[in-house]
């Protein structure tokens, strides 16, 4: 299954969660006497991140980049490949080998209306991690932690008692937030934590996560469909289309030069706030093909502007292209546009 | 853009819900024109009442005693007669809704019936409004359909919603608001619930389309990216009133309103240079509570520009240049120093 040596752009120390060539596969239809189909949400996927370093993940709804932050914190069951978390097979333990694990990584969710629960007060939402994994503190311990990382994600102790429904949509992330913090973890996932907010909420947001792996350290896997967001926020960057890595790089040689042609399309396809500028868009067309039917070879040369009829023999390999910055192309004859500049093809 | 003669006047719109806890008033004291051909984007965040507006003037608000309409809402149809949309009983509000006017939502799962053929729906808007035979009206659709680039268009109006991935169903939704040949085209965040690489695709397919019909559109959304991209003219609305209003070079330009320099300032930029981990310059706090507004500006609270006479009464929109407006009692001083 594996088309690639190593593990895709390895980070300078010793990595904190190490993925090598995961697959979340799900049976899809069938029935008693039917075949069922594979749905490869996830197929062989491999990277590396550090402690305390940020890796965004971008890609497009149905591209598998929610599924594999899930498949990460094994929230489902891996169909194969190895995740290690400083240095143990997370695949290997079950629930009950995975509990003194859990405080270490934890998850954030996109919705902050449908994360917390109604009828839970902040103190019981933000505590609860502790009653599960730090029995041993009374209350009042509890609440000094409360008060503690509420304080980290700037909110004060006399909103404890209040229920979700009180707060403003990016007041409830904060409080999704410092329930992921509460148990110092040292690795998040955060899936799309800042799409539903407004605008001006957004950049509150971010700022925190900002000033949370600051004064934290803590490592992140930061998933988002929004490039300049995770831009902003990551060192590095894996672009994700159907199920696959297609480039991963530190972010400013990704901002600099996409190497992959999708990762080309879809910075020109991000909407720049400026009336002047009139760009050249590179407009795909159709959609992202069925991942229960991917084409042979690059699952991205049907739509692919620089097709040729070789990307169809094989599917490319994931190879490194200069120091740190890897791509899943056949094609090195290609000068890609960066974004707000213009696509140019060079033929060598 | 060339943009022709005024289809829609809207002055002086309120909207008001009655609540538990008193009158609620979503939309202040909107006034706008909207010539034909132009598309003004209407920006602002959850709660701005940017949706309400427009769901006004579809009049599709809830009716009296729930909510209350105040203002007039002037459109001029296709035979030149100017009426207040306002002011018409239901029978001639439908003749014009998705006839002559017509909207697109965020949401196309949620926007189209699940449980019939998407030729069937933009077939019934057309049979609604005009006395064609249902043949007739099925072969419009499949020409409809083919115009907003769906592929196989006469196969595909025996489709239902869910054969059909997001961008497919919204170009549904916009064959099916085109039915009619309307003369504006109110679009909700048409584009919110797509990927961008499909939001790339429906933008483009709009402009297309408004420059082959010469129809007006009012695009309703929160994403700055997509207003530079489409409009011609900008509204920015802030707790239910206009803040600033203009062409579109202008106002993102050369913003004269806090708050709409705060919004532009506070999205990140995709150019490798404004990359880094610096801080985003955020608004603080969030929307006031629209039961209990500030007696002055309402953005005030929010304000890095705030002075005492700002929280004492509510500024008026002034012409701050040719069809630049805005509502902000010291935008020349903010405008010297920073010039």
């Amino acid at each position: 299954m594996s088309d690639q040596m190593a593990p895709a752009a390895t980070a300078p120390e010793i990595p904190l969660v190490e993925v090598r060539e995961l697959r979340q596969w799900f049976p899809v239809g069938g029935g008693l006497l039917r075949k069922h189909d594979m749905l490869r949400a996830v197929d062989d996927v491999s990277f590396t991140i550090a402690k305390g370093e940020v890796l965004g993940l971008v890609g497009e709804s149905g591209s598998g980049k929610s599924t594999l932050g899930r498949a990460i914190l094994r929230m489902t069951q891996p169909t194969g490949g190895q995740i290690l978390f400083d240095g143990r097979d997370l695949t290997k333990l079950g629930r009950r080998a995975l509990r003194p694990l859990r405080p270490r990584m934890q998850f954030i969710f996109q919705d902050p209306f449908a994360s917390l629960n109604p009828r839970m007060t902040v103190r019981q939402i933000v505590g609860a991690p502790l009653v599960i994994q730090r029995p041993e503190l009374n209350a009042a311990a509890r609440d000094a932690r409360i008060a503690e990382v509420l304080g980290t994600v700037g909110l004060s102790m006399q909103y404890a008692g209040r229920y979700p429904h009180e707060f403003s949509g990016g007041q409830r992330q904060r409080i999704g937030i410092a329930r992921a913090l509460i148990l110092e973890p040292g690795f998040l996932v955060a899936d799309e934590p800042v799409s539903a907010l407004d605008v001006s909420i957004q950049a509150q947001i971010v700022n925190l996560l900002i000033e949370v792996r600051r004064k934290l350290g803590v490592a992140m896997l930061f998933i988002s469909h929004d490039l300049a967001v995770v831009g902003h926020l990551c060192d590095r960057v894996a672009v994700m289309y159907l199920g696959r890595i297609v480039e991963i790089a530190p972010t400013r040689a990704l901002f600099r030069q996409p190497r992959h042609p999708y990762t080309e399309a879809l910075f020109s396809a991000v909407p720049v706030p400026d009336p002047t500028v009139r760009r050249d868009r590179i407009i795909l067309r159709g959609d992202v093909p069925s991942p229960l039917k991917p084409p042979s070879g690059c699952a991205f040369r049907g739509r692919c502007r620089y097709a040729l009829p070789e990307c169809a023999a094989a599917i490319p390999l994931l190879r490194q292209v200069e120091g740190g910055h890897w791509k899943r192309c056949i094609r090195d004859d290609l000068v890609l546009g960066r974004p707000g500049k213009r696509g140019a093809v060079e033929e060598m | 853009m060339s943009t022709g003669d005024i289809v829609l006047e809207v002055e002086n719109l309120s909207v008001t819900f009655a609540t538990e806890s008193g009158p609620l008033q979503a939309v202040r004291d909107v006034s706008f024109t909207l010539r034909a051909g132009e598309t003004l984007a209407l920006v602002g965040e959850s709660g701005s009442g940017k949706s309400v507006t427009s769901l006004a003037i579809m009049r599709l608000t809830p009716p009296a005693p729930l909510v209350t309409l105040a203002g007039s809402v002037l459109f001029t149809g296709a035979d030149g007669e100017r009426r207040d949309l306002l002011a018409l009983d239901l029978d001639g509000m439908r003749a014009v809704r998705g006839n002559e006017i017509s909207m697109i939502f965020q949401e196309p799962m949620t926007s189209l019936n699940p449980v019939h053929r998407i030729g069937d729906q933009i077939a019934e808007a057309i049979t609604f409004h005009e006395r064609v035979s249902n043949r007739v009206a099925l072969a419009r659709a499949a020409e409809l359909l083919d115009k907003v680039g769906i592929p196989d268009a006469r196969r595909r109006l025996s489709a239902y919603p869910h054969h059909l991935s997001g961008g497919m169903r919204q170009r549904v939704m916009i064959a099916m608001a085109l039915a009619c040949n309307p003369r504006v085209l109110i679009a909700d965040e048409p584009t919110t619930a797509l990927d961008v690489t499909v939001q790339a695709q429906i933008l483009e397919l709009m402009k297309e389309l408004q420059q082959a019909t010469g129809m007006a559109v009012i695009f309703v959304t929160h994403n700055l990216g997509v207003v530079a991209e489409v409009a011609d003219r900008v509204m920015v609305m802030y707790a239910g009133a206009i803040v600033e209003k203009g062409g579109v070079v202008p106002v993102m330009t050369r913003p004269l309103m806090p708050y709409t320099q705060g919004l532009l300032h506070s999205v990140p930029r995709l150019d490798p240079e404004s990359l880094g981990r610096d801080t985003l310059e955020a608004i603080p706090g969030s929307v006031p509570d629209p039961l209990s507004l500030p007696p002055g500006c309402s953005f005030a609270p929010r304000c890095r520009h705030v002075r005492p006479a700002c929280e004492a009464a509510v500024p008026a929109l002034e012409a701050a240049d040719d069809d630049h407006d805005v509502r902000c009692r010291r935008w020349r001083k903010l405008a010297e120093a920073g010039a």
